[in-house]
């Protein structure tokens, strides 16, 4: 079941992105930012959790979870040591998604070439 | 345009601009949100696959499979890239490649075999970013704002 909520979740939220493009013409580099900062809104609001647990990866895979992730990884430290560990703790649980960028980005510029 | 701007164009300017609008190739935005919606949910289901896989065979929990799955969905995104067969998807997808954590790694990937180039330093490592780079700022700052008002809540606020 989780699978099919995974599909329908993650549809929407593409969906929502693709109106912005449309509807309100928005670059994609605009879009993607107002996701980010809407998901980071969300799980500060305590929403962005239980979609989660109900979607599975329908809600981890689109970028909103990026933004989830560094205020959880945030509000983490912030228990253990006070205001200090927002800062210290914002890149505790989404490191992934960033280092893997990197790395298999200069992999993928070593091996391949560009094209055009 | 906004309309006060459209006010201090001169007369032709303001035709020009009435002229375009109306000669404009209207979106097909239902259509578009139909292909987002399919490729968008194929992706976060190839992504519930790879997450359920990390579950059963290298015990990770629910919570912490997340970094894995979004890793792995990275590395395939940069074969898909590498190979020119991204571009197509985005094409015909739109938001539905753009939005998943894929197209964040598209555009990096993609950057950085488009800059290599201008040489390893300015090039692959100075334009890495210039896509992706918004997002990381904001997503960082508007984290920071979200959980310092939510630190500051919890500890004084008595929530």
């Amino acid at each position: 079941m989780i699978f099919f909520w995974a599909f329908v979740i993650g549809g929407l939220i593409c969906v929502i992105g693709q109106i912005m493009f449309d509807v309100f013409k928005l670059s994609p580099a605009h879009t993607l930012t107002t996701l980010v900062v809407a998901g980071a809104i969300l799980d500060g609001l305590g929403l962005y959790e239980p979609l989660i647990d109900f979607a599975g990866a329908g809600a981890t895979v689109p970028i909103t979870s990026f933004g989830n992730s560094l205020v959880h990884g945030a509000m983490q430290e912030a228990e253990k040591h006070g205001l200090i560990g927002v800062i210290t703790g914002m890149f505790e649980v989404t490191s992934s998604g960033i280092s893997a960028a990197i790395i298999f980005g200069v992999i993928g510029a070593l091996i391949f070439k560009p094209k055009g | 345009m906004s309309n006060d701007k459209k006010k201090n164009l001169p007369p032709q300017a303001q035709e020009y601009q009435a002229f375009q609008s109306r000669r404009e190739v209207k979106r097909p935005i239902l259509k578009n949100c139909i292909k987002a919606f399919l490729v968008g949910g194929f992706i976060c289901l190839i992504g519930q696959c790879i997450t359920t896989f990390y579950i059963y065979y290298f015990n990770f929990t629910e919570q912490t499979a997340g970094n894995p799955t979004t890793a792995t969905l990275i590395f395939l995104t940069m074969l898909l890239t590498g190979f020119g067969v991204y571009d197509r998807i985005g094409q015909f997808a739109g938001a539905g490649s753009a939005v998943p954590v894929t197209g964040f790694g598209n555009a990096v990937i993609s950057a950085a075999i488009e800059h290599k180039t201008e040489g390893f330093i300015l090039g692959i490592g100075g334009s890495m970013f210039k896509v992706a780079g918004p997002v990381i700022t904001y997503g960082v700052f508007s984290a920071f704002i979200v959980a310092l008002i939510k630190t500051i809540l919890i500890k004084w606020g008595g929530f």
